[in-house]
């Protein structure tokens, strides 16, 4: 049975209204016969057969409107269909799509928020976030007020570092005072101290600092960080991690220094490989690390790579600190204050500038052994600064 | 070795890349209105007839649509056809056979056919000659595919740009810019083709890109001198070439400067300098410190009278004053 | 396969023309099924004129049609499965499949399409005419168009510009009394076709456009005088399109009456009245082309659609050199 559906008979064309049939079943029909008048928005159309055979059914009754393609009519042909007879419409290119009108996008800015939202040109906005300064603070003085690169870099030379939103504060702190919680319960804490001699260290940084200018200068804090990687590369059962299997040696030394947010609490960020770095690189290091901790701008390495802490107590008058251990660490330094104290020199009693430096080791990883050993070794390496 | 440069005009510089196309390629030959006897409209054919010949100086009708189609046609047929439309005003004539037929052939045809056709015309306003004698259409047309379009500026690219279009296979149009024939300046003898395919850093400057072709060029440039006594270097970049366009180098540019302002003797709505704009906003939006801006001719029919034509069009002033308020406002030391 | 006798010459002008009805009436059904899109401009009744004039062309003469070319496609010698193909829009199409009905093209016949535009491709074919006299070949430029483009301004335009240089044109009128729906004389005011081309100091003159063999001695004298005169000829050839302009037309502007009347004139019928040309074996004939035909359609059914990332190819032509790069538009 041949099916002779609506033609298409023009590019817009997508339906027909039946209007009149000019054969009816039973008739024979030869190639080319106009069976149908069919009308379009331009007027009637006869519309004709492209096969022969007779007329058996015709589906479709006048006066509907037909989409093209839908079959009119059933024709039966005579004999097997020659090379004529199309077979049903093969499958064309996947027709594009017809977009959805969608609603069409803006091209005009949605109106200003509050007069008080700063304009800020793309160039500053990425200037800002690699220099760490909110735009809230920045005083714009480009097009229309706007801020630009300039106005940025000079906030930048000028700010203090962003505070870390109360939000993220609370949060932070009261994870901070679960996971202390629970490592005061679970670890078993080995305290040992000692006290350094640091006036070697003291006068070589003074000399050394008097031919820096004032931006290179170097902080104790820094020669502390290095002491304790040095120590650590010495008495590595202090580097590294406690696991269910037991403990782990860090494959690096990454020292975690203890940094105070402005709001309160502290957090601990790795300063990645220490040993392979010299004092100038702890020394910027330290203080992009101290910047980015109170503008929030950590990376997640930072906050997990640490294998070992240092909590340096001194600036807020502590003499010594015994800190609790930041798990997975097995252990954490803490030094205090640089304090005068009577020592003896030659037999002699002279007056030294001194530090307590404790130790918190994990038990199950760390032996007394251990623990005293790199305490003495912190001790060596801040009597010979120059090899820091 | 090369002679020492000689002082010539934008005008001889343009008749003498036809003369030298003619005399290296005898396939090539020039017609349009009035090109032979009279000399050319703009007196840049003058002499030529009397040099090459009739067959090779052809006067055509007043028939645009016809001889740039024969133009198309003479370039299938395997001559090397200059057409010279007086100006971009009457190719109006013979916008059909541009887009319909030059730009489509290669396209329609699956690739069998290439129009090496180049069609010359002047453009521009400047010399009061009112709103039917005043259009700058390269824009638009640069809005075809298919087409190339180049605005020679400088002596240099008048001179070299012609012999690279004849040799492109593809349709190209010469926009002269029609205040620029007189201009004066200094040629080397042995000039030769240059090519048709970068813009031009013809001031380097690091604060703001003026991006501009054709006679707007010498404005941007004054108004770069202008700027520069202000403390503001501009860079300013002659497009050379319309249609493509070398964004590379003007994005290279922006992303130096981050600022950018456009300067463009069509009228902005739908102008090339929207275009240039869209794509630099595309392509360095983060590298903007300030929103770009367009010099462009006012929304109006250039008029007749002098001083309102000279309002109509941009000016060194209205660079001078669109800059200016793209820079921050200085700093209180 | 040139004819060796007159019997045989019409006997193949037959043929000819039979592969064009057989062809278009495929592109009408193929058309109807949705395998065709766009535009379809049919030549049935027409075929005469196509047949005629290209006995008369030689192989590196230059042919510019309009977008009803099919017939002078086939006439000229593009094979029907590349057309077929065109029309499909398959990338094996004579176009690549990127023109269609309306714009074959094929380099090797010289045959520059397939224009859309009314009148347009008339200063093309003047260019090429230019072209052939500056480069001193003896070619013709055989032009087709129809009775509307006699009021385009690019008609008068080429028309002056070809007898004024003198231009190897052979401009062909192929007059079927209807500018899509408008008769000749509701858009001419001056309708009589020769007289305007003779206005313009050009040859001019009128054939039966039905009876092939009319045209192609016409068309001999027209081609003889472009080739060795090297001037432009003008020739009206009156015929008729059996079907509507294209195939979504209601065809209100015209009498059935009329219809029927010219298909007594229709081309096979004039030829066969012909004396001369004797027995025909039509239905092997037809069945030779209709095989013919049929293979067209499944090559261009298994044709393949050319890849989406070919997209913006053939805009530009590529550098021969490879010295020059291109920008990317």
């Amino acid at each position: 049975m041949i099916e002779f559906r609506m033609p298409t008979l023009g590019a817009d064309m997508e339906a027909g209204t039946l209007v009149e049939w000019l054969k009816k079943p039973g008739d024979a029909v030869a190639r080319g016969d106009i069976v149908a008048v069919v009308d379009t928005e331009k007027g009637a159309i006869e519309i004709e057969v492209f096969d022969a055979g007779v007329i058996e059914r015709l589906v479709v009754e006048p006066g509907q409107k037909t989409p093209v393609g839908t079959v009119l009519a059933l024709i039966r042909s005579p004999e097997e269909p020659t090379g004529a007879t199309l077979k049903a419409v093969p499958p064309l290119p996947p027709p594009a799509a017809a977009p959805e009108r969608a609603i069409a996008a803006s091209s005009t800015a949605p109106p200003p928020a509050a007069a008080a939202r700063a304009r800020v040109s793309p160039a500053a906005r990425k200037a800002a976030e690699q220099l760490h300064v909110n735009l809230e603070a920045v005083e714009g003085r480009g097009p229309g007020g706007s801020i630009t690169v300039a106005d940025v870099e000079r906030a930048a030379s000028l700010a203090k570092p962003a505070a870390a939103t109360p939000d993220r504060l609370s949060g932070m702190r009261a994870a901070m005072a679960a996971a202390m919680a629970h490592a005061k319960r679970e670890i078993p804490h080995l305290y040992v101290s000692t006290t350094v001699d640091l006036t070697p260290s003291l006068m070589w940084l003074k000399d050394e600092n008097q031919r820096r200018p004032v931006t290179e200068r170097l902080l104790p804090v820094v020669m502390f960080i290095k002491a304790v990687a040095r120590a650590c590369t010495e008495v590595p059962a202090v580097n590294g991690f406690w696991t269910d299997h037991g403990s782990v040696q860090g494959t690096g030394v990454h020292v975690g220094c203890a940094i105070a947010l402005r709001g309160g609490g502290l957090v601990a960020p790795a300063l990645h490989d220490v040993p392979q770095k010299n004092l100038d690189t702890v020394a910027r290091e330290f203080a992009d690390l101290v910047t980015r901790t109170r503008a929030g701008t950590l990376r997640s390495s930072e906050m997990s790579d640490a294998t070992i802490t240092l909590t340096n107590l001194g600036d807020l008058g502590v003499e010594s600190a015994y800190a609790i251990i930041y798990p997975p660490q097995v252990a954490i330094v803490g030094v205090g204050r640089i304090v005068e104290r009577p020592w003896v020199v030659d037999g002699r009693i002279e007056p030294r500038s001194v530090i307590t430096v404790s130790m918190s080791a994990d038990h199950r990883a760390v032996d007394g052994r251990s623990a005293g050993s790199f305490l003495t070794a912190f001790d060596r390496a801040l009597q010979a600064p120059d090899k820091l | 070795m090369s002679a020492s440069p000689v002082r010539t005009t934008y005008r001889e510089a343009v008749r003498e890349a036809i003369r030298d196309a003619m005399r290296r390629d005898p396939r090539v030959f020039l017609m349009g209105e009035d090109v032979g006897k009279y000399g050319g409209a703009y007196a840049v054919s003058k002499g030529l007839l009397a040099e090459f010949g009739p067959e090779r100086i052809r006067d055509t009708p007043l028939s645009e649509s016809a001889f740039v189609g024969a133009g198309i046609g003479a370039a299938i047929g395997g001559t090397r056809p200059i057409v010279e439309v007086m100006t971009v005003n009457f190719s109006l004539l013979a916008l059909d056979q541009i887009v319909n037929n030059a730009a489509t052939l290669r396209h329609m045809s699956g690739g069998q056919v290439s129009v090496p056709l180049v069609i010359r015309m002047a453009t521009g306003a400047g010399r009061q000659l009112a709103a039917q004698h005043a259009h700058s259409l390269e824009g638009w047309l640069a809005h075809i595919p298919g087409i190339r379009i180049v605005a020679p500026a400088t002596l240099e690219d008048a001179r070299g740009m012609l012999w690279t279009a004849l040799e492109d296979p593809d349709p190209v149009l010469v926009f002269e810019h029609q205040t620029l024939y007189n201009m004066e300046g200094e040629l080397a003898p042995d000039a030769g083709a240059v090519d048709i395919d970068r813009a031009a850093i013809r001031r380097a400057g690091s604060d703001v890109s003026l991006i501009t072709y054709g006679a707007s060029l010498f404005k941007a440039l004054t108004a770069a001198d202008t700027l520069a006594t202000e403390g503001v270097q501009c860079e300013v970049i002659d497009l050379r070439t319309l249609r493509p366009l070398d964004m590379n180098t003007l994005l290279e540019s922006v992303r130096k400067t981050r600022r950018v302002v456009v300067v463009d003797e069509g009228w902005r709505s739908g102008s090339l300098s929207a275009e240039i704009v869209t794509r630099i906003a595309e392509s360095a939006f983060y590298d903007l410190d300030a929103p770009p801006a367009r010099v462009c001719s006012a929304e109006v029919p250039i008029p007749y009278p002098k001083h309102l034509e000279d309002a109509a069009v941009p000016q060194p002033h209205a660079i001078v004053a669109a800059v200016r308020a793209l820079m921050p406002a200085p700093v209180a030391r | 396969m040139t004819p060796q006798t007159e019997i045989d010459h019409f006997h193949y002008l037959l043929r000819e023309m039979l592969r064009i009805r057989r062809f278009e009436e495929k592109c009408a059904e193929l058309y109807s099924a949705g395998h065709i899109r766009g535009f379809l401009h049919l030549y049935i009744g027409e075929e005469a004129v196509a047949v005629g004039v290209m006995q008369a062309l030689s192989l590196d003469d230059a042919i510019v049609a309009t977008y009803r070319e099919h017939g002078h496609a086939l006439a000229r010698g593009i094979r029907a499965d590349a057309l077929m193909a065109e029309m499909f829009g398959k990338q094996e199409g004579c176009s690549r499949g990127r023109g269609g009905s309306m714009h074959v093209f094929d380099a090797a016949t010289r045959f520059y399409g397939g224009n859309a535009i009314v009148a347009g491709g008339l200063p093309v074919a003047v260019g090429l005419a230019l072209a052939d006299k500056y480069l001193a070949r003896q070619r013709v430029t055989a032009c087709f168009f129809g009775d509307g483009a006699v009021a385009e301004g690019e008609f008068h335009e080429s028309m002056n510009l070809a007898a004024l240089w003198q231009l190897p044109v052979l401009f062909i009128c192929e007059n079927n009394l209807y500018a899509m729906g408008t008769r000749i004389e509701r858009a001419l005011a001056q309708p009589d076709l020769p007289a305007k081309a003779r206005t313009y100091g050009m040859v001019a003159e009128t054939v039966d456009g039905m009876d092939v063999i009319a045209v192609e001695q016409a068309a001999r004298i027209a081609v003889a005088h472009v080739k060795f005169t090297a001037t432009p000829y003008f020739l009206e050839a009156r015929t008729y399109r059996f079907r509507a302009h294209s195939m979504f037309d209601a065809e209100l502007y015209r009498d059935k009456a009329e219809v029927e009347e010219w298909k007594k004139r229709d081309p096979f019928a004039v030829l066969r009245r012909h004396s001369g040309i004797g027995d025909v074996d039509f239905g092997s004939l037809d069945a030779a082309v209709l095989s013919e035909i049929a293979a067209a359609v499944a090559f261009a059914e298994s044709g393949t659609w050319e890849p989406i990332d070919q997209l913006t190819r053939d805009v530009y032509t590529p550098p021969q050199d490879g010295n020059r790069e291109r920008l990317a538009s």
